[in-house]
């Protein structure tokens, strides 16, 4: 059996643990076994740093100071943005806009362009197996312009494509749509769903809060009219996120949130709006982990995509194959495209009694219904139990996770 | 004097089982074991209006209000929530209002369960015992309530 540690070509796990400080803490008295990436990452230790040199050294506020500190951070600020766009390969800056995060950004979306361009009789398409931030927006959207949302149905885990192809038509306006399933790891077909949607004559939005982290992003290849991600699943603080948007449609939105930075002129008569991207900034924004941002791309970066998603890739087969042991285990979700989450019931055994016991031996999992309680409901079952994997864990963590699961139903059958 | 024990005394009874286990994994199975042995609540109270908001598990309790004092009954679909269930009946059932709103709880800090008193969605404890303090407290506002129609009517008459 080949060993991933010492390899060149692949990830140097043992390493890269090393520059994550949260992995080196006691939970329980054992060593912490984090398997809550898709909840959100830990940090490596030059995200932490980067964070503390921002506060500690160049602390102002951006883009009207004519102070040194203030032309250092929006320097940094405006240098993130371009780490975001390189990130996704968006065609220019000013279709970055820095947002809280993915739910912030599809929240945009829909009170924006969706407000100024949802009628009655509409309709916008989700798929069953969306996060309750792709769902809710939308619904809301709806009730108030008296629009309908439709629904891709899903089996096992994949979505059924001739039913979205029946579900299209003139009246659809929006296909708003999950990467990568939180709950699953499915890998969804987007591009075939983006091309159907463009011959419809709907816009898409991608909900790339999972996919991010693992997959090549290329929103120009992929042709999405909208996709947002969040910045603490991709290693980066919490509370910072973006949102891409075509520039031409960016531009023939209306503004999110009245304020400071978003104006170019004010007049008690009337308000003109700043160009893109701050047109969609208003206020102060969050600079500290916007700057912040940069440091964990890089970082994403510098390790490899590649490299990562392979590790991943390999753990997730090695704890798919091994989780096989425990007896009345029953995966959810078989997709044949997964990314690195592994989410499954046992017989006879709440998720959440399987929670707290493999707490108990420090090991974090999900459980839950992971804010998809549409597609639980699907599967029949309240929630499930979640391990998704990071480019930190390692195989002995999985090995523990079966001991802990084993230890976990001797206890409780 | 009555025989039965106070809430406190009761309490005190838990903390020093709880002296008695090693590990954590001892702790648990004890709780676990707790749970199994809830009696199962009838279906007929497992209705949407007695679930207890608040806990990743699914929790059902009732309360009944006999000669002045209150005595619950719940259930749920995961063990260890139940076995938690369990312990927090034998301190507050069968107790008056009063004392159970008064009571600290402070046995579930001590025997280290207080994780499961956190403010998040996976835990339900906090929840439980707002729920029997509610009901509780409900009884003690009926209580008063129609002891003051009576002495009303007293006067009347």
């Amino acid at each position: 059996m080949i060993q991933s540690n010492t390899i060149t070509k692949e990830l140097d796990v043992y390493a890269i643990r090393q520059q994550f400080p949260a992995l080196n803490r006691q939970v329980k008295g054992q060593p912490l076994v984090y398997f809550d990436n898709a909840a959100t990452t830990q940090k490596p230790q030059v995200v932490i740093d980067a964070l503390v040199d921002y506060y500690t050294n160049y602390n102002a506020n951006v883009h009207r100071g004519i102070h040194t500190l203030a032309e250092e951070a929006t320097a940094a600020f405006e240098a993130s943005r371009d780490a975001a766009r390189q990130f996704i390969n968006a065609a220019s800056r000013e279709e970055i806009i820095f947002t809280r995060g993915t739910t912030e950004g599809i929240n945009l979306v829909a009170f924006t362009w969706g407000r100024k361009n949802i009628k009655a009789g509409d309709e916008i398409i989700i798929t069953e197996m969306e996060h309750h931030s792709n769902i809710v927006p939308w619904q809301l959207l709806c009730e108030e312009k008296g629009a309908t949302l439709r629904v891709i149905p899903q089996l096992n885990g994949e979505l059924l494509l001739d039913e979205y192809k029946k579900l299209l038509s003139s009246r659809t306006k929006l296909v708003s749509v999950v990467h990568v399933s939180n709950a699953l790891g499915t890998v969804n077909p987007v591009e075939e769903i983006i091309k159907l949607a463009h011959q419809a004559g709907a816009l898409v939005m991608i909900d790339g809060a999972q996919s991010s982290v693992h997959l090549d992003i290329d929103v120009q290849a992929m042709d999405c009219d909208f996709f947002a991600f969040s910045s603490h699943k991709v290693y980066g603080p919490t509370g910072i996120g973006v949102l891409y948007g075509k520039k031409h449609i960016l531009e023939a939105m209306p503004p999110f949130q009245g304020g400071g930075e978003m104006i170019k002129e004010v007049s008690m008569l009337k308000t003109t709006f700043n160009d893109l991207p701050y047109k969609f900034e208003a206020g102060t924004p969050n600079i500290g982990d916007a700057v912040v941002l940069k440091a964990a791309l890089d970082y994403v970066s510098k390790v490899g995509k590649e490299k990562i998603r392979n590790h991943e890739k390999e753990l997730l087969a090695y704890a798919t194959e091994q989780v096989q042991q425990i007896p009345g285990i029953r995966i959810i979700g078989s997709a044949a495209e997964k990314v690195s989450v592994l989410s499954f019931v046992i017989d006879k055994v709440h998720p959440q009694d399987i929670g707290i016991l493999l707490d108990n031996r420090g090991i974090a999992v999900r459980t839950g219904h992971h804010c998809a309680q549409p597609l639980m409901f699907c599967f029949g079952i309240p929630g499930t139990i979640r391990a998704s994997f990071a480019m930190y864990n390692t195989k002995e963590e999985v090995d523990k996770l079966i001991v802990g699961l084993q230890k976990a139903l001797k206890m409780l059958l | 004097m009555s025989d039965q024990k106070t809430i406190q005394e009761i309490e005190n009874e838990i903390v020093e089982e709880f002296s008695l286990f090693d590990s954590w994994d001892d702790k648990y199975e004890y709780i676990i074991d707790l749970g199994k042995k809830l009696p199962v609540l009838e279906d007929k109270h497992k209705l949407d209006e007695n679930k207890v908001r608040g806990c990743q598990s699914t929790v059902w309790l009732v309360a009944d209000y006999i000669d002045g004092k209150v005595h619950f009954k719940a259930d749920s679909d995961a063990v260890i929530v139940k076995g938690l269930i369990s312990m927090l009946i034998r301190v507050l059932s069968g107790h008056t209002p009063d004392e159970i709103i008064q009571a600290s709880l402070g046995f579930i800090q001590k025997i280290g369960m207080t994780t499961h008193l956190a403010q998040t969605r996976s835990n339900g404890l906090l929840a439980m015992v707002k729920q029997m303090k509610n009901f509780a407290l409900a009884y003690k506002i009926k209580n008063t309530m129609s002891h003051g129609e009576r002495s009303a009517e007293t006067k009347s008459n």
